[in-house]
């Protein structure tokens, strides 16, 4: 029932002393990074002053625009050659995210993982079907090495072609199945268009849904739909990726390794802490890691902690589902937008003008995004085939910086609402 | 030489209503209306008594317009008519990109409103082939 019996029920205090133990070492191991020897420096905090969890209050929080500016080595803490892997933020603005790991990091994250998987039943005899994207994101690389370390038949099918998920589905009877829950629903209308049923003509028993944030209702549907139990789970590349929390068997709130990261909850406004059970942005500090630590690092997701103890046994506290977003960030079928990347792209093309919208939309299981866009009245020449060339390369445009292809509307000058201040640009109708 | 208006309208309900609007409070006469679509926008191609001033009213709306030459010819309202106007084109490498016709009056004359990529040589062309072309004063008279 436990991958790792001895810490996944460590008694509080000993889990406590753990952390304190890694902190130092992770602090210590921070002073390598040009980063962190110039923020300690600037505000006047010595090393040896970070002893506690408690203590980190003292060092400011780390953000994503640090790690962006401490592009490429600034959060480095090892010699380069030691770094085995990195992994990198989707999306083309500015300049990416990376995190780098050594060979431990990596062995590390990949029993972080298998913890996870194992907990809510995967085992050695099972058949790993892993549809999520592999390559610079995280889920599916990071997925892939925890299925294998239990010892799972894992198939690194990837991402997308619906033909040939449902071809392996089928004549491999997999049992396990990692997925983006909005892609779980428009891929069982797609199964029955078959002729298939998802409860009958498949092996599954366990869904992991990541990379987006859902309903509790949500999940129950897909467990009704495909007979099988699901399972959310949470992560960001910047804490590694997928397994930085995850639901037990009773589904009630992700357990999050506490023997791999220090668990804030934050008031986004006043940055302070929020009292026991009130929801705020989540802040995790990295004491398992040794190639990037991060120190207090606001992921920007909202959620609360829950502090009562969990029937399964386990000691590390649990964190709610995702509630929001402290930044205008939304999630498209797994992908990570920002506004500020449409924006770019729609300004960078001059028959575009100053106003646009994005409008999200579920329907019938299937995601929609669509940018409205207004045009120019001087770039219009009276002729349509011209407006279609248009159309499609702003759509073209938006799929190199988004990595996923938008319907692009054109409207009327001036037809879109103007606002006041900070215009609303994202409109997301989607019930998750 | 005439001049055709054309406007850039997103496809949905109210959007003709608006352009016959601004059109009808300047007191302007539509001699002819064609739109085309795609994906969710279309181009209004309106042939009218006063071209630049349609023009000009509508932008003042802040409406993305355009006024372009085309070639109206006038042809009799007789079967093959259209036939003949299309042969000299043909024959002549004149590629049509748009087109659209209406009676003047029933079993003598219509109008044939075409736009070419090359219109002095379609013209010429048209002209020379004994074709009557009409000016913005002409169909204004019409």
């Amino acid at each position: 029932m436990y991958w790792e019996k001895d810490v996944e029920t460590m008694p509080r205090e000993e889990l406590y002393a753990l952390q304190t133990a890694r902190l130092q070492k992770t602090i210590q191991n921070a002073m390598r990074t040009p980063f962190y020897r110039r923020l300690f420096t600037q505000h006047r905090i010595h090393p040896e002053q970070i002893k506690t969890p408690e203590d980190l209050k003292h060092v400011p929080f780390t953000t994503k625009e640090d790690l962006r500016q401490g592009f490429p080595f600034d959060f480095l803490a090892v010699p380069l050659e030691e770094v085995v892997r990195l992994h990198s933020s989707s999306g083309t603005t500015g300049t990416p995210t990376v995190i780098y790991h050594t060979k431990e990091d990596l062995d590390r994250w990949t029993n972080q993982v298998a913890r996870c998987l194992y907990m809510v039943g995967v085992r050695k005899h099972d058949v790993f079907q892993n549809m999520m994207s592999y390559g610079l994101f995280t889920g599916g690389l990071g997925m892939h090495y925890g299925a294998e370390r239990i010892g799972a038949l894992t198939i690194p099918i990837g991402a997308g072609n619906t033909k040939r998920q449902i071809w392996f589905l089928k004549h491999f009877k997999s049992t396990v199945i990692h997925i983006i829950p909005s892609y779980a629903l428009l891929l069982s209308t797609i199964i029955r268009g078959e002729g298939l049923d998802p409860r009958k003509d498949f092996n599954l028993r366990i869904i992991l849904l990541g990379a987006e944030p859902h309903s509790e209702e949500t999940r129950r549907r897909i467990e009704d739909i495909y007979g099988a139990k699901a399972y959310n789970s949470y992560g960001l590349s910047e804490m590694n990726g997928p397994g930085g929390a995850f639901e037990c068997l009773y589904q009630n709130g992700m357990h999050i390794w506490e023997d791999y990261y220090i668990v804030e909850i934050v008031n986004p406004k006043t940055l302070e802490p929020c009292p026991p059970g009130e929801p705020g942005e989540l802040v995790l500090t990295t004491i398992f890691r040794d190639a990037t630590p991060i120190l207090r690092y606001r992921t920007r997701d909202v959620t609360a902690l829950i502090e009562e103890p969990c029937p399964c046994g386990r000691t590390h506290r649990k964190i709610t589902r995702i509630q929001g977003r402290t930044d205008d960030m939304f999630i498209f079928r797994g992908v990570n937008i920002f506004p500020m990347q449409v924006e770019k792209v729609l300004m960078g093309i001059p028959e575009v003008g100053s106003n646009y919208r994005i409008i999200l939309e579920r329907k019938d299981y299937e995601d929609t995004m669509r940018v409205e866009v207004e045009i120019k009245p001087e770039f219009f020449f009276g002729d349509l085939q011209k407006l279609e060339r248009l159309r499609e390369r702003i759509e073209a445009e938006l799929k190199a910086e988004i990595l996923v292809t938008p319907e692009v509307v054109l409207v009327e000058p001036g037809s879109l609402p103007t606002q006041e201040g900070k215009a609303q640009r994202v409109f997301d109708y989607r019930v998750l | 030489m005439a001049h055709q208006v054309s406007v850039f309208a997103e496809n949905k309900p109210g959007r003709i209503e608006k352009i016959a609007r601004i059109l009808a409070e300047a007191h302007i006469n539509i001699r002819a209306i064609t739109i085309s679509s795609a994906n969710g926008f279309g181009v209004v191609k309106i042939l009218v008594d006063q071209p630049q001033k349609a023009f000009e009213v509508l932008r003042e709306q802040g409406l993305p317009v355009y006024l372009q030459e085309v070639i109206a010819v006038v042809l009799e309202d007789t079967p093959g008519s259209l036939h003949r106007v299309a042969k000299v084109l043909a024959e002549n490498g004149i590629n049509v990109e748009d087109a659209y016709g209406f009676v003047v009056e029933r079993g003598k004359a219509a109008i044939l409103v075409i736009q070419v990529e090359h219109e002095p040589q379609a013209q010429s062309v048209l002209e020379r082939n004994g074709f009557t072309l009409l000016s913005d004063e002409e169909i204004y008279r019409l």
